[in-house]
């Protein structure tokens, strides 16, 4: 079971986010893994424990691989990948990336993949549901598509199994997105997305924080990819933004302290100003 | 204006919700706005559409391998995107637009890969600059203003409900609708089950309501005084994710949950964590309830009550069912 997770480095949702010159302003030290990235890492951890655990593999056998696209700082993500448990860290890294949209980051982390898989087979690609930073929600969508991979997108619930005793592993998705509830299948290889109610994400043991330290990081360019860079970053972008400008600030709140008449406050509130 | 071509997806087609009535209202200020379904519309559907100047309807034949996709798997988002992108290759389209879900932004993603297009996700407004189509988006928690142009010859957008008041069109039509035939690429996906929840509350739908009331950890498991002040207001009924979580209540607002823009938003028992605050904070009025005097959401509201939502929630709902009537 050889499974790719792709992690995206995103600015700390508690921390002030914003925009220079039309692109997210990244300051070292204020990112972060995408935390709904570590419900896939967890997803695939657990496919992998399971498949161990089923006998279907030997003890040893199995693999998590991360990849992420970002500058050097994005380091920061595969370390807190590594502390999870992830036995592989790759970055793909080039300044002709930057600016990439949907489509380029979906062309580039499909390139890397597709490289792992010369190595050796991927059975898997899981992500995130989406990175908090931009909140799309469809690079899982697009990576699929790219790969040619039937995609199983927002799982709730995940269960993989071998219904015919064939070998041929099957997964199987529960998933609740708008008002329907749908259940869906696919043959493996395939592309999973989860959601954050997925699993929850397990804390970095003390042998592995340690470990995750030392662990090499490599670092692959669009040439080792064999991509060509027109294919991403903003030179390849099919939107180009023209603006980004902080809102107002909001006035003042208007705090009533309840003692006794803190509901007819509400409620003349919303009468006064013409939003019943 | 333009001569541009825009569709828009009605997918179910038995019903128009009010974001596609905002979105039609929307594309009728980019072009010639044409629908696009995988069913037969409904005769009240039909004289909606008329009514915001619709005079045509394209509806998708599917089918694959030579025989035809039928019944739940026509909403599978596969089978909407090459319906799609069928559509804009029969009618030479330049913008496809669709209200925002999730079902939504798989489609619309599926459909511009297909199509080469340009993908705007969840925009707040559009409008023509020098004929691009320039797309306007609240980002970060709608703590940002952004706009970014579609630099490619398609343009597929996703909109956000409460992005403009729904406007008929100043002379209705009677719309025609014309099949045509698209063939869905093979695929190992198989549907096992599909159910669609029916909403019995006769409240309108969170993702939609022009009034949220949401409920947190703080109504400790009670969503009473919630639903009574939602009822008074003729809103929608959303929670936290951690309410949710507790399975006090079905949808959650926020990054992972529903996304929300109404015209006003009131938070119970809410702390304002920045996970729930980004799914609500472009809500144009704030207003929370909360017992703690120090919680984050007090940062972001417009009008707040230091108190027991308990208290707090029952008479405000009595004060307006009584100013009302
Ligand atoms: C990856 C990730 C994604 C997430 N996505 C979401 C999301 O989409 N949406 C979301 O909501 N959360 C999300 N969360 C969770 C989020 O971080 C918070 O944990 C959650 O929003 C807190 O819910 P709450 O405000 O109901 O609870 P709390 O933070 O516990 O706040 C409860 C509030 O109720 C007040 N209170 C208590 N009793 C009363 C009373 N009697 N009357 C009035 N007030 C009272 C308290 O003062 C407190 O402020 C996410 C978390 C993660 C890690």
């Amino acid at each position: 079971m050889r499974i790719v997770v792709t992690a995206k480095y995103v600015p700390d949702i508690n921390t002030e986010r914003g925009f220079s010159e039309g692109r997210v302003v990244r300051t070292a030290g204020e990112g972060t893994l995408n935390e709904l990235d570590e419900n896939a890492i967890e997803a695939a951890l657990q496919l992998v424990e399971a498949e161990r655990a089923s006998g279907r593999v030997g003890p040893d056998e199995g693999e998590v691989v991360v990849v992420t696209m970002a500058g050097p700082d994005g380091d920061l993500a595969l370390r807190k990948a590594f502390q999870l448990g992830v036995d592989r860290g790759i970055r793909v890294s080039d300044d002709a990336l930057a600016g990439s949209d949907y489509f380029g980051t979906a062309a580039v982390l499909a390139a890397a993949v597709r490289r792992l898989g010369d190595e050796a087979p991927v059975d898997l690609v899981v992500t995130g549901m989406a990175a908090l930073d931009g909140l799309g929600s469809v690079v899982p969508t697009l990576l699929g598509a790219e790969l040619g991979l039937p995609t199983l997108n927002l799982a709730k619930k995940v269960s993989l199994a071998d219904p015919d005793g064939s070998g041929q592993r099957v997964l199987t998705i529960t998933r609740e997105i708008d008002d329907v509830t749908e259940s869906l299948a696919a043959p493996l290889p395939a592309l999973l997305s989860v959601t954050d109610g997925a699993n929850q994400p397990r804390f970095p043991g003390f042998k592995l924080i340690m470990a995750a330290r030392s662990k090499v990081i490599e670092v692959w360019s669009p040439a080792d990819l064999g991509l060509d860079p027109a294919a991403a970053g903003s030179a390849g972008a099919r939107t180009e933004t023209l603006t980004a400008a902080p809102r107002p600030e909001r006035p003042e709140v208007e705090l009533v302290t309840d003692k006794g008449e803190g509901g007819v406050a509400l409620a003349d509130f919303l009468i006064r100003n013409d939003l019943v | 204006m333009t001569n541009r071509t825009v569709l828009v997806l009605l997918d179910p087609a038995t019903e128009v919700r009010t974001s596609t009535l905002e979105l039609l209202t929307i594309a009728r200020g980019l072009g010639r706005v044409e629908a696009v379904t995988l069913e037969a519309p409904t005769v009240e559907v039909l004289a909606q559409l008329g009514a915001y100047g619709i005079e045509t309807v394209h509806q998708a034949e599917p089918a694959r391998d030579g025989s035809c996709v039928s019944g739940d798997e026509r909403h599978l988002p596969a089978v909407v995107a090459a319906a799609l992108a069928a559509a804009v290759r029969l009618t030479d389209a330049d913008v496809v637009l669709l209200p925002t879900s999730f079902a939504a932004k798989e489609a619309a993603a599926l459909a511009a890969h297909d199509l080469g297009a340009g993908l705007v996700i969840d925009a707040s407004s559009l409008r023509d600059v020098h004929g691009h189509v320039v797309a306007g988006k609240r980002v970060f928690a709608g703590s940002w203003d952004t706009e970014c142009a579609v630099t490619a010859d398609v343009a597929v957008v996703t909109v956000r409900a409460n992005s403009a008041v729904a406007q008929p069109a100043p002379a209705a039509v009677g719309p025609v609708t014309e099949g045509y035939a698209v063939e869905v690429p093979a695929s190992s996906v198989t549907l096992l089950s599909r159910e669609v929840k029916t909403d019995t509350s006769g409240r309108p739908p969170l993702d939609q309501a022009a009034v949220v009331v949401a409920g947190g950890r703080g109504t400790d498991g009670d969503f009473g005084p919630v639903e009574d002040l939602a009822d008074a207001l003729g809103a929608a009924v959303g929670a936290s994710r951690d309410a949710a979580f507790e399975g006090w209540w079905d949808s959650y607002v926020g990054q992972t949950g529903v996304t929300i823009a109404p015209r006003v938003y009131i938070g119970a028992g809410i702390s304002g964590a920045p996970h729930h605050r980004g799914g609500m904070q472009a809500s144009q009025v704030i207003v929370a309830v909360n017992s703690d005097p120090e919680a984050p959401i007090f940062e972001i509201c417009d009008f707040a009550v230091v108190g027991q939502l308990a208290d707090v929630l029952p008479q405000a709902a009595a004060e307006i069912r009584k100013r009302k009537s």
